[in-house]
Formats: C-alpha cells, structure tokens, sequence
C-alpha cells in the first residue's frame, strides 16, 4: 500500500526511479560513446521514452514475456536484464548478453522474459502472442507484452496479431510507443485514425491513450489492463504518446524536426523530470533518497563501460557456435 | 509391430503419440480441425488433407483452428516455442511461405545464434509442396531451396511412411526450427510402419537401393521416380544406387560422397527450380570433395526454370520423370 500521496510506496517509487534514471544513464553514455566510433552497428536510443517502459514493467513478473523493438535497451533495463552484459553487447564482446553474436538490435535474455529487441518492425507482436498462448497452456497467470512503435503500428504482424490476440482472447498488451516519428516521417501523415484506440475498437479489443511522459499515468492505465489480461480478460491496446530525444538512429541529423523541436521537449516534457517534481513536491521521495540512487546509477554505468571496454573479444571458434553447421 | 499404412496415417500417429507423451506439443493451422465456431461438426475437415482428423475429440484445446493470418499465427508459434511450448504449426501451401517468411527466417532461424545459445524454438512448422495436380503457380512449388539456404532452420521431406512418422517425431523433440516438407502426391503411399513410437535422427540418408554404376540422390515424391528409373534400367544390366536424403538441412554429404567414389557417377533428381537448388548444391560439393572419382559430368534432372505450369499437358513436360532419369542415367555412361 501507498505511504504517500502517490498510488505507489516508497520502495515501489524508488524502484521505478532507478529503472527510468538507469536508463537515462546508459542512453546518455551510449550517445557520447557511439560519437567516438568504438561501438559498432546500428543504436537507437529510448532517452525521453523511459516513464512507458517504466510504467508498464513495473507491474511485470519475471515470468512475463515481453517483445521488444529496436529501440529496446529501456525494455531491457526496466524488463531486468543486466546492465553489464547489455554494454559489453554493445561492445560486441564475447561477455556481452548475446556473446556478441546480437548486438544492440537483438538483446536477448529469455530467462529476464526479454524476448528480444528485433530489427523487423512489427515482428515482435505475434512472438508477444506465442507468449500468451503459452501462458494460457502453463495456466501461470503470465502476459506477454509487445512494444511497438508508431511505425510498426502500420505492418500487417502487428494488424494481424490484434486479430489473433482478439479471437483467441489471449493475455496480451500491446503498447505503441507513439513518439511521433517512424523514422523521419510523421506519424500524423502514415496513420490514418486520429487515435490508436479506434484502431483497437476496430479489432474488438479495449485501447487506452494515455499521456506516455507521464510515469503515474502510464502505471496507472497499464496496471487495469495487465491485471484484467491476467485475470482472462483478454487483450488491450496501450498507447503511450511520447517523445525522442535523439535521433531515429545515432548519426540521425534529424533536419525532419522542428528547429527548436528537441529543446523544447527536453526542457517542457522530460519524462524523469517530471517524475522527480511529482514525487519531491508529495514529500513522497527527498533529495537524498534520489542523489544516493543516483550514485550507485553513476557507478554502475563507468564500471559497465569500463568493464566492457576491456572485455575479451570473441574467438572465430565462437563464429560457429550456437547453430548446427552442416556443410 | 508393424503393418501397412499410409503416410496421412503415419503422420497423423506420430502426432497423436507425441502429444500423448507431452503436453506441451498443440498443433494449429488453418482448418486443421476445421469447423471452428461453425454450426457443423467440431473437427468437420481435420485439415485439409484430412491429416488430423480423429485427434480432436482427444486433444481438444490443444488443437487450434487459427484465422488466414499466417504470419500472425506462425510467429504465435514460434513465439511459444520460445517460451516452452512445442508447437507443430501447419503452413497449408508452401507457396504461402512469402506472406511469412520473416518470422520464420529472421526470428526461428535467427534466435538460438543471435540470441548467444540461450534460447531454444522447438517449432515444427509442416507444409505440402510439389506439382502434379494442375494447382498451378501459386499452389505447386519445391522451395526447399529457400529453407536450406537459411541457417538456424532444418528441413526435412519424407518419402515413406516409415520416415514420415519417425522423422516428424523426431522434428517434434527437435530443439530448433524444422520446415517439415510433404509432397502433396505423397500422402497415400503406404508402407510398413511399426505402431510403437521410434525417431530417423536427421542427416542420415537412405540407400533404398544398391548399386556400383551410378548414384541417383533424391528426396520426397521424386524419390520413386528414382527408384522407378533403377528398376528399368536394371533390366538393362545397369545397377543404380538411389539414395535418399531424408533431411536436406543438416544433409549427410558423407553418404552421396562414399556412393560417388564407388560409381563415379552421379544424377541428382530434384523437384526444385534449377538455380541455387538442392541438385545444383549437391553436384557442387561433390565437385569439390570428390573431382577425382567422377568419371563423368554431373546430371541435374529438374523441372525448366520456370513457374510450374497450369495445363496437365505442360506440367508432365515440366516435371522429371522416371524416362527423364533413365535418359540422365545413360548419359552418364556414354564413353
């Protein structure tokens, strides 16, 4: 039970502050050591979007599954898989989550529920659906979740899996992730209804909209429709409207955006601002409790680094490895 | 105890004694029960080659009609694989394959490596190829090509009862991703099949038939035309060894290539497109492991590299034959 004027208790708010400021802290690391070439690959980074993932995975067990996107180190963090592994994966190095072998676009960690963050827009949302199958099979009360953004919203996966979700009445939650952009281009010109909840109306299924920079409002809608999934009452469609602070991908010049675009949203809806002024002026949370949260945030993500920068890199043994090879 | 049945039946027992011993396999597809939430029978089609028909009443919930939403379900399938299901998904046509291959080759195929080991997808994913019944472009295509090329994925082609039971069994305990290929002439073969339970571990091919002057490898329906062609041209005093391959992804080499140092011979039968196919790999590897025991150039017996035709009369020109093998066959021989 809450101890404040929040719906949340202190260890809960404290909790959720650590998830939203890890994940600031890793993105904003990744950003400045993307710039210096030594990461490799493609990254997106979820900075601005962490109140969503926050919100929505706090109400998770481990044994919830949860598809993620390309933009999925929040759900990565949030979902509980190790920091430390998730940067030497980045790296590339045989310590890394994956071993090296899935990099930033394919963080795994089945053990956490983190089904992967997947390079095909869209095509997490029927693996999110498998996971529900199988919950109803294991009778565990577990739901799967797919996070999916703005632009995946429009792939035939995702319209196919509401259907399925719906006729099958699986213990499923979709949640687009609406920042606005797929890639460059508005989501105002590539989807044709005003609100994603007609979409979910259209497939028979409930849909929520909700304010995605806001921690307690995305807690709020997500914990009535996670606990009526678990309870056998079917699928939901979550909106969370929100904001990137950076690019499409690291390197993204953005010139889409308006020129005073990412200034402002940063001063006027920064989700973790917002979550601090909240929890500060209930007396919920002080100072200390979040400065000494945010040491150990500091720590944690120079050790990561650190540790990744010097881990072993992989063999041409481990190129073989994890796949029958027959030729 | 073994008696004779067809490999509908054989395929339809394997099911039934695997989901008998473990709960987590469910199959689903379209119409594999067929009549879901329709005023009729229950399970009125039990697919629509009549595979699954009878298992219902027994298995219930554990058989799923799905909607036309084959990328939808196919990754439901792949998705519960990954999280501790065994399902067997039936993909109705392997034409279909284009309206959701992503989820096959880069989620299956994918997880278990990009995933770094820690993840297992013991799907089946079953599907009916092949021409011969005018169905046509869109409804009578080899892809296996397709399948093979994607590592992380096995595929497998039965050509006999026996095999079709013991290989979808073993597909079933399978921890990877297996494209489980029948051809859709194949289903009322009859053999041999013994009624308790057994597993064909995968890459091991079988030599149907013995013979020192030249090697014909096969799989699936053409396997017979294979054997076909053998017994015509052993009345001609020329011994074939026909080998069937049984699993194209992992592939035994080792026996095609130990056939090929005997004979020196070789005609590969495939009912792929020619380009980038199961015959035009295997006379490639054999090229290059065995150059020196080949006493004659490598015969390719496929269809032309065109769409499968329409009319009876195209499609039996198009197809390989067993008089199109004989011919292959006394190629190998002139000088």
């Amino acid at each position: 039970m809450s101890d404040n004027a929040l719906p949340l208790s202190k260890d809960k708010l404290l909790r959720a502050y650590r998830m939203m400021k890890t994940i600031r802290e890793f993105e904003e690391r990744v950003h400045v050591e993307f710039a210096t070439g030594d990461l490799p690959g493609f990254v997106h980074l979820y900075a601005g979007e962490e109140a969503a993932g926050a919100g929505i995975m706090m109400h998770l067990r481990q044994e919830d599954y949860i598809s993620s996107t390309h933009r999925g180190h929040g759900h990565c963090i949030a979902k509980g898989v190790d920091v430390k592994g998730m940067v030497a994966e980045l790296y590339g190095r045989s310590s890394g989550t994956c071993h090296g072998k899935g990099g930033s676009m394919h963080i795994a960690d089945l053990d956490m529920g983190m089904m992967g963050a997947n390079g095909i827009l869209g095509a997490g949302a029927p693996l999110a659906c498998g996971a529900a199958l199988a919950s109803k099979y294991k009778k565990d009360g577990s739901v799967g979740i797919s996070f999916l953004g703005d632009g995946a919203s429009n792939a035939g996966n995702f319209l196919e899996s509401l259907n399925l979700a719906a006729v099958w009445d699986l213990p499923v939650i979709f949640v687009v992730e609406n920042n606005g952009y797929a890639q460059a281009t508005s989501r105002d010109y590539a989807v044709a209804v005003d609100s994603y909840v007609d979409r979910a109306l259209g497939f028979g299924m409930p849909g929520v909209t909700v304010d995605g920079t806001d921690f307690f409002a995305v807690y709020e809608a997500s914990g009535e429709i996670i606990s009526r999934a678990r309870d056998g009452g079917g699928p939901s469609l979550l909106e969370c409207n929100m904001i990137r602070f950076y690019g499409h991908f690291e390197g993204d010049a953005q010139t889409y955006r308006g020129s005073d675009e990412v200034e402002k949203i940063r001063k006027n809806r920064d989700c973790l601002k917002k979550f601090v002024q909240q929890v500060t002026q209930t007396d919920a949370l002080n100072k200390s409790d979040l400065d000494g949260i945010d040491q150990e945030i500091s720590v944690l993500i120079n050790e990561a680094f650190d540790e990744a920068q010097k881990a072993p890199r992989p063999t041409e043994t481990d190129l073989l490895s994890d796949v029958y090879i027959n030729y | 105890m073994a008696r004779n049945i067809t490999i509908r039946e054989a395929i339809r027992e394997a099911f039934d004694q695997e989901m008998e011993r473990d709960s987590t396999v469910i199959l689903m597809g379209e119409d594999i029960v067929g009549g879901a939430g329709s005023p009729g029978e229950d399970d009125a089609w039990g697919g629509v080659m009549g595979i699954h028909k009878g298992l219902f009443g027994k298995y219930g919930k554990r058989m799923l009609d799905t909607p036309l939403s084959e990328s939808a379900y196919i990754g439901a399938a792949i998705g519960a694989a990954a999280c501790g299901m065994r399902p067997v998904a039936e993909l109705m046509f392997i034409d279909f394959l284009g309206v959701c291959f992503d989820q096959i080759f880069n989620q299956a195929a994918k997880f278990r490596y990009m995933f770094g080991g820690k993840a297992e997808t013991p799907v089946v994913i079953r599907t009916m190829y092949g021409a011969g019944i005018s169905a046509a472009s869109q409804h009578s295509q080899t892809l296996t090509p397709i399948f093979t090329h994607i590592p992380g994925i096995k595929v497998v082609c039965p050509s006999t009862p026996y095999d079709a039971k013991g290989l979808m069994i073993q597909s079933i305990r399978d921890n990877d991703p297996v494209i489980f290929c029948e051809h859709k002439n194949i289903y009322d073969f009859s053999g041999d099949v013994p009624t308790e339970s057994y597993t064909i571990p995968f890459a091991e091919a079988n030599i149907l038939r013995e013979g020192s002057d030249v090697t014909i490898v096969s799989y699936g329906l053409m396997v017979h035309r294979a054997v076909e062609a053998a017994n015509q041209l052993a009345k001609d005093g020329i011994e074939c060894e026909v080998i069937d391959l049984r699993t194209l992804s992992p592939i035994d080499m080792e026996t095609v290539i130990e056939s090929v140092e005997n004979t020196g011979k070789l005609v590969v039968v495939d009912e792929a497109n020619p380009r980038c196919s199961i015959a035009s790999d295997i006379s490639a590897t054999v090229a290059q492991q065995a150059f020196n025991d080949l006493k004659a150039p490598i015969e390719m017996v496929t269809p032309p590299h065109t769409p499968v035709p329409f009319s009876p009369d195209l499609e039996s020109f198009y197809l390989p034959s067993s008089e199109k093998i004989v011919k292959s066959v006394q190629k190998t021989l002139i000088n």
